[in-house]
């Protein structure tokens, strides 16, 4: 299973880059959400999947799923939550002034 | 002795608070009083009886850099001249700068140099010895440049950085094969084991790059171009750094470590060649210049390059001459360079095709001028200092100990008569200077200013060091034993016998060889005008400030276009070349070390739900790319989240799970709001290459970071941290919910910091709206 969960991680990459390398801000900032979601899932498979009960101690159970990674992953997915909202704003913002949304069109001209 | 040396640092953190008041105090008073200080401290160390003295003080003990400061007889007469001069020269800066310019900046490098100088001489570990170095190229730079309105300054600047900090970075290379070969970084230790450097198969290598950074520094011939651009600094700098000072730091490198080089035959050609050749070439080019500043500046080349042969001679004579040699030409240069700024500043120009006749209007200037110039000519008088130490150049080039073989003997041969073909020139320009200022016709019209003497502030540094030059000359002896000898002493390794100066030695050849400079020179100095046109013709195309022009401009005109070609401003370019590079190396890398493993021994094992939500999430997250409705792709990204919740129930990651269904809900709910201000998305219109491209870098990556990924499950290189929170989460965090304890307790910090985040993220995204809503309520 993990390695399908790699290649699922490596897919989201991909298509996430490739969103990314596109014009549009729109589609740019959905590659960032879509990177950050494989990145995510890349750090939980570090681990081992399912080889036990949740990291909620319990009488009885001895056996725990690896809380390090998933503490390493609720740090990032808040992160990446005020990386996006940053960036919409941004790029709302950019658009509403510069009339265009097209990253060919934004970048700066002095020294050309 | 730390102290003395941090001194010049620690007021200078101070000068931009007093340069507050420089309409009332000028600056350079409470400059003046640190090198006097540091110079009174010195001075005590002066005497017949003196020894070295070793102070130690660590400073990063682990790499074996300390600061150790070793006082040996040479480092004093150094230390001596860096504060001496510089009490002159910060005296005489007072008159010579207005209050109207940026004082603050020009002492704060001032001190930054005297501080650095002094680091130079004294240390004794090669690597604070070089960051010294450094320091005195940078402070340099800034003074060359302090009048930065001005092109030529800026020229000047960046000339003389580029050629000295190039030498400064050979000489590193040098100190570190040395501090390797002998493994100690103190300067006296390596000279104790000069055996290990000498018979080393580095040692040609050695030599040549630490001949680079003395000969850049001290402007030899060919590296000698930048020290007439630098020309451009105001004239107390020129006095201070360009002549007296650190241009001498090369001479005190070589001298430093010719106890050891000069062991070497190569030593002794490559030096007294490169100083003979630099004594020729910057007095011939001296005569032809027209600039007083620049008269004196290739003199100050020719100078450094008759004490660089003298230390390239080797012989105890030389050696001795060659000490003498720095303190004298300190003493009447550093009058000389004030003369010339007293002239520019009252007359108004330093052309010397426009000066002349100022004698009857600057009467003290004139005295001051025709004694300091008259002994850097060399005429035998019995009071003038200048006289003794090229005697002695004299004397010691026609007693050479080298080896009279081969091209060695060649050179050895024909030393002397290359000796007085440079010092005719020097007598010449030294009259050039003098009667070409003072004597002859006064154009007044032609002056931009009324000539008149200067106020007697300017006169007094000048007249202190004439006076040294009229003492030195009147009482030789009176330095000799206790400071000359001490000097010649530590260069030349062995204790010399007793040396005296004499004045009159009898009619013996170097004393001939003077009279001859005097004939000739006095009939090639009458007859300039004769002259002139062969001056004018000569070294025009053998300009080493061509291929130094050329080199630069190549080298800009090089990397602008290397710039232009991938900074075309297109970010997305820049992040595929990003992307295209961690490819290429993480594939490259990984096909070297043989990083991909995989491991399928310990794999959960595969269930329907988890298939059926992988299937569903590449098929979002392929739609995300291409639709080309925005809600659609909002929505579906929406969907991936969601996905990767389920996925975080499943593998039991509840609070995983929760935290994501959260932000997924409001990151799509922000993405509706936001969208309907952003145009709809277009067609992608781009040609089918970069359609290409983009796909190949995007499953490049993905490839990668799944090879990355499986190998990183595959392979435990160590045991995980994690038990350790499993086993401590409720002893020391007092919590069942180990992911949580973990986040607030054990890496609470951590958490606090990314609240920080958010919070700076929440007010800049307030900003951005708020700026909107003012906009448009005006």
């Amino acid at each position: 299973m993990e390695i399908i969960m790699a290649v699922l991680a490596g897919i989201l990459f991909t298509t996430g880059v490739y969103n990314l390398l596109q014009k549009q801000l729109l589609r740019i900032i959905i590659g960032t959400g879509l990177i950050s979601h494989g990145a995510h899932l890349f750090i939980l498979t570090m681990g081992e999947l399912k080889t036990g009960a949740p990291p909620v101690l319990t009488e009885g159970i001895e056996n725990y799923t690896d809380p390090l990674p998933q503490a390493l992953i609720l740090t990032s997915i808040v992160i990446s939550f005020g990386v996006t909202s940053l960036l919409l704003v941004l790029a709302y913002r950019a658009a509403k002034v510069n009339g265009t949304d097209n990253m060919e069109q934004l970048r700066g001209n002095d020294y050309e | 002795m730390l102290v003395a040396v941090l001194l010049p640092f620690i007021i200078a953190i101070f000068i931009p608070f007093l340069s507050k008041w420089k309409d009332k105090v000028h600056t350079g008073f409470f400059v003046t009083i640190v090198p006097v200080l540091v110079f009174i401290y010195f001075v005590r160390f002066l005497g017949t009886g003196f020894e070295p003295v070793i102070h130690e003080y660590s400073w990063i003990p682990s790499l074996d850099i300390n600061m150790v400061f070793h006082l040996d007889g040479l480092s004093l007469l150094f230390v001596l001249l860096i504060s001496g001069i510089g009490s002159l020269v910060a005296f005489y800066s007072i008159f010579y700068l207005h209050k109207s310019e940026q004082l603050g900046h020009f002492y704060v490098y001032f001190l930054i140099f005297m501080g650095s100088m002094l680091g130079v001489v004294l240390s004794d570990n090669v690597f604070a010895l070089y960051s010294f170095w450094e320091f005195t190229s940078l402070s340099s730079f800034l003074l060359i440049g302090f009048w930065n309105y001005k092109k030529e300054s800026r020229y000047g600047a960046l000339k003389s950085m580029l050629i000295t900090v190039f030498g400064g970075l050979s000489l590193l290379g040098a100190l570190i094969f040395m501090s390797i070969l002998t493994n100690t970084t103190s300067i006296q230790g390596m000279i104790d084991q000069q055996q290990l450097i000498l018979n080393s198969e580095f040692f040609p290598l050695i030599l040549i790059l630490l001949l680079l950074g003395a000969f850049t520094k001290s402007a030899q011939f060919p590296f000698h171009i930048w020290l007439p651009d630098a020309m451009e600094a105001p004239t107390p700098v020129s006095a201070y750094l360009h002549s007296a000072t650190m241009v001498k730091a090369g001479i005190y490198l070589v001298a430093r470590y010719s106890p050891m080089l000069s062991a070497n035959e190569w030593f002794f050609i490559i030096v007294s060649l490169a100083g003979i050749v630099t004594l020729c070439w910057g007095s011939y080019m001296a005569v032809r210049q027209i600039d007083l500043k620049g008269i004196l500046a290739f003199s100050t080349i020719s100078q450094l390059g008759m004490i660089m042969a003298m230390l390239g001679f080797g012989t105890k004579v030389a050696i001795f001459g060659a000490v003498f040699h720095i303190l004298n030409h300190a003493t009447f240069k550093g009058s000389l360079f004030m003369i010339a700024g007293i002239v520019d500043h009252e007359a108004g120009t330093r052309d010397i095709r426009k000066l002349g006749g100022l004698m009857t209007f600057m009467p003290m200037t004139a005295t001051l001028a025709i004694i300091a110039s008259f002994s850097m000519a060399g005429l035998p008088l019995p009071f003038l200092n200048g006289f003794y130490s090229k005697e002695m150049f004299f004397e010691s080039s026609l007693h050479l100990e080298a080896a009279s073989t081969g091209f060695a003997g060649f050179l050895q041969a024909s030393i002397p008569y290359l000796a007085v073909f440079g010092s005719i020139f020097t007598f010449v320009y030294s009259m050039y200077f003098f009667f070409g200022t003072f004597r002859g016709k006064s154009h007044l019209e032609e002056l931009p200013k009324k000539p008149h003497e200067a106020p007697i502030g300017m006169l007094i540094s000048p007249i202190i060091l004439v006076a040294g030059v009229i003492i030195i000359g009147l009482f030789p002896s009176l330095i000799n034993e206790p400071f000359i000898a001490h000097a010649a002493e530590s260069v030349k390794g062995a204790v010399l016998e007793e040396k005296h100066i004499y004045f009159w030695h009898g009619f013996i050849p170097p004393f001939i060889m003077s009279i001859t400079v005097v004939v000739f020179g006095s009939i090639l100095a009458l007859s300039r005008k004769v002259w002139a046109p062969v001056y004018r013709f000569v070294p025009g195309v053998l300009s080493m400030n061509k291929v130094y022009d050329g080199t630069v401009d190549r080298m800009e005109r090089y990397s602008k276009n290397i710039t232009k070609g991938y900074m075309n401003g297109s970010l997305g370019r820049y992040v595929r070349l990003i992307l295209a590079a961690i490819i290429v190396i993480s594939f490259a890398f990984m096909a070297i070390t043989g990083g991909f493993t995989i491991d399928t021994s310990n794999v959960a094992e595969i269930t329907t739900p988890e298939i059926l939500v992988a299937i569903m999430m590449v098929i979002a997250a392929v739609g995300t790319a291409i639709t080309n409705n925005r809600i659609a792709a909002i929505l579906i990204l929406g969907v991936v989240g969601y996905g990767l919740s389920m996925l975080f129930v499943l593998y039991r990651a509840p609070d995983l799970a929760l935290t994501q269904l959260i932000v997924e809900t409001v990151t799509v709910a922000l993405f509706l709001l936001v969208f309907y201000h952003l145009p709809k998305l277009r067609k992608k219109e781009e040609p089918v290459s970069t359609k290409i491209l983009n796909l190949v870098i995007s499953v490049g990556f993905g490839v990668l970071m799944t090879m990355v990924a499986i190998s990183s499950h595959s392979s435990k290189f160590f045991d995980s941290i994690s038990e350790y929170f499993v086993d401590n989460s409720y002893k020391l965090g007092g919590g069942d919910n180990i992911v949580n304890v973990i986040l607030v307790d054990f890496r609470g910090l951590d958490t606090l910091f990314e609240i920080v985040v958010l919070g700076i993220a929440a007010m800049a995204i307030f900003g951005l709206i708020r700026l909107r809503k003012n906009k448009e309520e005006e």
